[in-house]
């Protein structure tokens, strides 16, 4: 990830750089690296170190990589090379009185070197002498070629050996075709063939004294990351919630203290009038609490009015006509949404004259549910309410679309759905331009007479309110797709200091 | 959710679409509606999804639709109830009216409630549906109905328990009575000899189906019972019907009764299964009375289908909804959710009749919902609420959001960690026992992992050090979240308590790091390092620090939490390997 300046200047065979820069200056167009190699006859890797070390101070020269077909000599060719071919070999040992076939078949070059020296006419067998055939030279002199067409390869000038005799040469297994990588050097915009000494960082000492004025530095190489940091960093859910907060701040929300995450029936459900019955209120659905199991401290005469509207109605409710217990409202639970403190909020505010409210929360909720990758026990919801004389469904639905433009989602719709303390309740939905399609993004409504007037609210006041939850859209801006890895002692860490900062309306 | 599962050409045909109506603009009529096409399947699609490919091999593939219906509509939880309500919403069908009649001849069929009931089950309500003309879909129709109804309005039979039962098998009047288990004895639905009740519910323990009702009745002394004239049982509510009077294709006289524990709960419920279903009797819409005897000799005829009569006036629904529309008009909308409305004349007042089928309607914002459903949600204008209101933050928030971003910027990472957790976490891991913790106790946790909610954010931490030893050292983590906390002052009896904690995780333990957080965290909160009027720290004994490694804080002379290295048995109980020190402290003194 790190790489600090580069400094193999200091490494490169300065002879060398001398040589490729006072060889590129002559040069019409370019050098190829590997034939500077062979005529400064060194290896090949020293000439790239030297194009590495110039390409590291600047626009000196410029280097193209390419790669060419090249000829090799094999193992054998360079023995070739050197003591001459098989048969040359058979020829020289050959002494004028001649040598017995038996003896010659002995020598490591013998059984190949006498074929060849034979089919050259090199030699001659005479089979009638005593003690075995005898070899005698039947030329006087002979010229080596294949000796001297591996010399031709080992010094580069392969291209004088024709094609077909390359490929006798392979077929022998004394040549081999290489692919070679090397390089083209050609003149960079601010060649010149005297490299001045480069400093690595400016100092204070130059500062001071101005040599920086007369210094040349080392480039530096932008291809490499920096320095990671030692930081700390906010969590993602928590800079979204951030960033809610400031939405509903800056459209004149009054914060709800919702730091209570216990809270009995009475304020989570009854206020709300959601009947006794009701499913969320089964064992399945709530954590209840066996310690401290009740609350016993209610309002008494909102108590009785919240009792006869579940059980009589009254309030212009024909209510739900069913026997309200005590003993339920009495049941302490973790609250299963942050509804339970707007109506405690609200019951407040009903204890006063009226004035128009807007308040909102963001924070905890429980719900004992069957747990998936998309759903824990705790969440965060999300609410905004509004208390005021008249507010219409229409309002309503522009204080969701004004909510919604600042988290930069504009296409709205609404659709009719069901909730015990709303009526009418809509669901909200927001086109997916991703997806296309229009997907869900919050629960909203109008709460009920039921639940506002045994407060002692106003007739002529409404409440509206919206909700959702902190997690989705935080998934969804994050590209998290298990929530564990989001919330929780599971937490990615990594993702944490990875995550950018959050702007909802980008 | 409640749904509904239906085939899409029969939705078609009893609409009498004779051009086929696309998914698209079904979807879309389901949108205003108020409903939700959740999916467009088929039998062989959901077997293969719930089983496997193999077992689907056989099953149909003709369309299905898949709806999800507001909780509280039993109106629209069969095909015959959804097409009237899509019907008459479209304007393409008036709203039937519901009748209840004598019979022809003789007296009404009757259902005599004895006092035993009243140990158990004590309501019932009872009616007939005379000269019915069943089909297969019909009749699969008319038994979905009352299984989406028993889920879902009778909470799993427990409030009301549906039974039917052909009427040209049995003969009244009919017993309801309760009786102990020994004592009933009859041959169950799709069963081929008699058992005892006792012996029933043991029968059923290992029934797929059943088994979900026994808890209802198993530990009462008495079980609820049907008896016809002749002492045929015709059901044992809420686990089983008698075989003898069951329902086929061929049945053309429903005897159907509801026992419950709620009485409105089993109008409803009886309503909804008669309004639906008199649509195939000779004479549609017409249910026959029957009269219901309670155990004090008072006598109701039932069903009920009671119709309601609301007045209200057009400004008031065109005000709720934030619309200008004319009266007329309003009463028009009013008519197309099946809520019969007229002008009486007077002013701008609407007369609104409420239809049997509406139970859900039980105050004028009910009303006023389904005026803005007719008009369209997504025609009202988006308006503006007048009302000039200025923001304020809670301050514990306020503190807490501004210290967060302070902390953070002290090289520390936030984490969220979870609220609830287990006792051993608040407890045994801290070498502390439970019951001082004054730890809140939960009575229904499905896991270990929600006992209680936590006393302390320490464990929360720690647990995600676990989770991330992979991370490079050291780990500078923290949370400023809220504890709960007993407290008989709160009505609840218990309190929320915010609290800042911050760990650092190391091969050494660094409480010099800690604790700089801490004076860090003083500085930021302008508390200055002074005995008395200011902080300082001083020796303290606890279970979570190593001893001699553990001071508590004190401001203005108060102790506001402890800081240490953590003791060697917490970081093993963790399932650490590293030194760790810790710092955890209330931040509400500081407001």
């Amino acid at each position: 990830m790190l790489s600090p300046p580069t400094t193999t200047c200091n490494m490169a065979d300065t002879g060398v750089v001398e040589a490729l820069l006072l060889g590129l200056e002559k040069a019409e167009d370019g050098v190829d690296s590997l034939e500077l190699s062979s005529s400064l006859g060194v290896e090949h890797q020293v000439v790239v170190g030297a194009v590495k070390s110039l390409q590291s101070v600047g626009e000196v020269i410029s280097a193209e990589q390419r790669s060419s077909k090249h000829w090799q000599l094999t193992e054998e060719g360079v023995e070739i090379s050197e003591l001459g071919s098989h048969e040359a070999r058979v020829f020289e040992c050959i002494p004028v009185e001649g040598l017995l076939q038996s003896e010659l078949m002995k020598l490591p070059f013998g059984k190949i070197g006498f074929t060849k020296a034979m089919s050259n006419k090199w030699i001659r067998v005479d089979k009638t002498s005593e003690g075995g055939p005898l070899i005698f030279r039947s030329v006087q002199t002979i010229v080596d070629q294949v000796r001297e067409k591996l010399l031709n390869v080992l010094n580069g000038k392969d291209a004088e050996l024709e094609e077909k005799e390359k490929s006798e040469l392979k077929k022998r297994r004394l040549l081999s075709e290489v692919t070679v990588k090397s390089y083209w050097i050609t003149k960079g915009s601010s060649f010149s063939t005297t490299i001045t000494k480069q400093e690595t960082e400016l100092t204070p000492e130059m500062i001071v004294s101005g040599n920086w004025k007369d210094n040349k530095f080392k480039p530096y190489n932008f291809e490499a990351m920096g320095v990671p940091l030692d930081c700390g960093h906010l969590h993602p859910l928590m800079k979204v919630r951030t960033q809610f907060r400031q939405i509903f701040l800056e459209m004149g929300f009054t914060e709800m203290p919702t730091n209570n995450f216990i809270e009995s029936s009475f304020w989570n459900f009854d206020s709300l009038f959601q009947p006794q019955q009701h499913p969320a209120r089964d064992q399945h659905d709530t954590f209840f609490l066996s310690d401290p199991a009740l609350t016993l401290d209610f309002p008494q005469d909102y108590l009785q009015r919240v009792k006869k509207v579940h059980t009589e109605g009254g309030f212009g409710s024909q209510g739900y006509k069913y026997e309200w217990k005590v003993e339920e409202a009495q049941k302490n639970i973790l609250r299963t949404h942050t509804t339970a403190v707007s109506a405690r909020m609200l019951y407040k505010l009903a204890q006063q004259k009226f004035t128009p409210v807007k308040y909102f929360s963001i924070d905890r909720v429980f719900r004992n549910e069957t747990l998936d990758a998309t759903h824990l026990a705790e969440f965060h919801q999300i609410e905004g309410v509004v208390a005021d004389y008249d507010l219409t469904l229409g309002d309503l639905m522009g204080v969701l679309h004004q909510f919604f433009t600042k988290l930069g989602i504009t296409k709205l719709r609404f659709k009719p759905a069901y909730n015990p303390y709303t009526e009418p309740s809509m669901e909200v939905f927001s086109y997916h331009e991703g997806l296309e399609k229009w997907v869900e993004v919050g629960n909203s409504g109008v709460f009920r007479p039921e639940m506002l007037l045994p407060m002692g609210l106003p007739e002529d006041v409404s409440v509206i309110a919206w909700g959702l939850s902190l997690e989705r859209p935080t998934m969804i801006k994050y590209g998290i797709n298990n929530i564990r890895e989001l919330v929780g002692h599971k937490v990615n860490l990594q993702m944490v200091y990875d995550g950018p900062i959050c702007r909802l309306d980008t | 959710y409640v749904w509904i599962l239906f085939e899409r050409d029969l939705y078609l045909i009893n609409s009498k679409y004779y051009k086929i109506m696309s998914d698209e603009e079904f979807d879309e009529l389901c949108f205003q509606f108020g409903l939700e096409l959740d999916e467009i399947t088929s039998e062989k699609e959901l077997i293969s999804k719930e089983q496997n490919d193999s077992k689907a091999a056989g099953a149909s593939d003709v369309i299905l639709y898949k709806i999800d219906v507001p909780a509280n509509r039993y109106d629209l939880l069969c095909l015959e109830g959804l097409v009237r309500g899509l019907q008459v919403f479209k304007n393409k069908l008036e709203a039937p009216r519901y009748v209840r009649v004598s019979p022809v001849s003789g007296q009404p069929q009757k259902l005599i409630i004895t006092k035993e009931t009243a140990a158990v089950r004590p309501y019932a309500v009872a009616a007939v549906l005379r000269d019915i003309t069943f089909t297969q879909e019909r009749y699969d129709s008319f038994i979905e109905l009352q299984e989406k109804l028993h889920q879902n309005i009778c909470r799993k039979r427990s409030i009301v328990a549906i039974g039917t039962h052909d009427l040209d098998t049995t003969s009244g009047p009919f017993t309801y009575t309760a009786k102990p288990p020994s004592e009933i004895c009859f041959q169950p639905l799709n069963q081929t000899k008699e058992f005892t009740a006792t012996e029933l519910m043991s029968l059923y323990r290992t029934d797929s189906h059943l088994k979900h009702y026994l808890h209802i009745i198993e530990d009462k002394p008495v079980y609820p019972v049907i008896y016809d004239s002749n002492g045929i049982v015709l059901s044992m509510p809420p686990i089983i019907n008698g075989d003898h009077t069951k329902i086929s294709l061929k049945t053309k006289n429903v005897f159907i009764e509801c026992t419950a524990t709620d009485l409105t709960k089993a109008k409803v419920v009886l309503d909804t299964l008669v309004t639906m279903f008199s649509q195939y009797c000779s004479q549609p819409f017409t249910v026959e009375e029957a009269e219901v005897v309670y155990p004090d000799g008072k006598t109701c005829l039932y069903p009920e289908l009671p119709y309601r009569k609301e007045k209200l006036s057009g400004e008031f629904v065109n005000r709720k909804i934030g619309i200008n529309e004319s009266t007329e008009t309003v009463a028009q909308l009013l008519t197309r959710m099946c809520l019969l409305s007229k002008l009486t004349g007077v002013g701008d007042q609407i007369e609104v009749e409420i239809p049997p089928t509406r139970s859900d309607i039980i105050h004028a914002c009910d009303i006023v919902e389904d005026a803005a459903i007719a008009y369209g949600f997504n025609n009202i204008t988006r308006t503006t609420p007048r009302s000039y209101t200025v923001a304020t933050q809670f301050p514990l928030n306020k503190l807490t959001e501004l210290l967060r971003q302070d902390v953070a910027a002290a090289g520390f990472t936030e984490v969220l960690t979870f609220a609830l957790c287990s006792k051993e976490d608040v407890g045994d891991k801290l070498g502390k026992k439970i019951s001082e913790t004054g730890a809140a106790h939960i009575s229904n946790p499905k896991t270990a992992e929600f006992q209680v909610a936590r006393t302390t954010l320490l464990p929360g931490l720690l647990k995600t050090i676990a989770a991330n030893k992979k991370m490079p050292l050291p780990l500078k983590l923290f949370e400023i979240s809220d504890v709960v906390l007993k407290d008989k002052s709160k009505d609840v009896g218990a309190r929320n308590s915010r609290r800042f904690c911050a760990v650092y995780y190391n091969k050494s333990p660094g409480f010099e790091v800690i604790h700089g957080l801490m004076d860090r965290t003083m500085q930021l909160l302008g508390v200055k390092p002074l005995r008395g009027e200011g902080y300082h720290i001083q020796a303290a004994e606890d279970s979570i620090f190593f001893p001699g490694r553990c001071a508590e804080i004190f401001v203005d002379g108060k102790s506001v939490g402890r800081l240490g290295v953590l003791h060697p048995n917490v970081v093993t109980r963790f399932e650490l390997t590293m030194p760790c020190s810790a710092l955890e402290m209330d931040i509400e003194p500081f407001l």
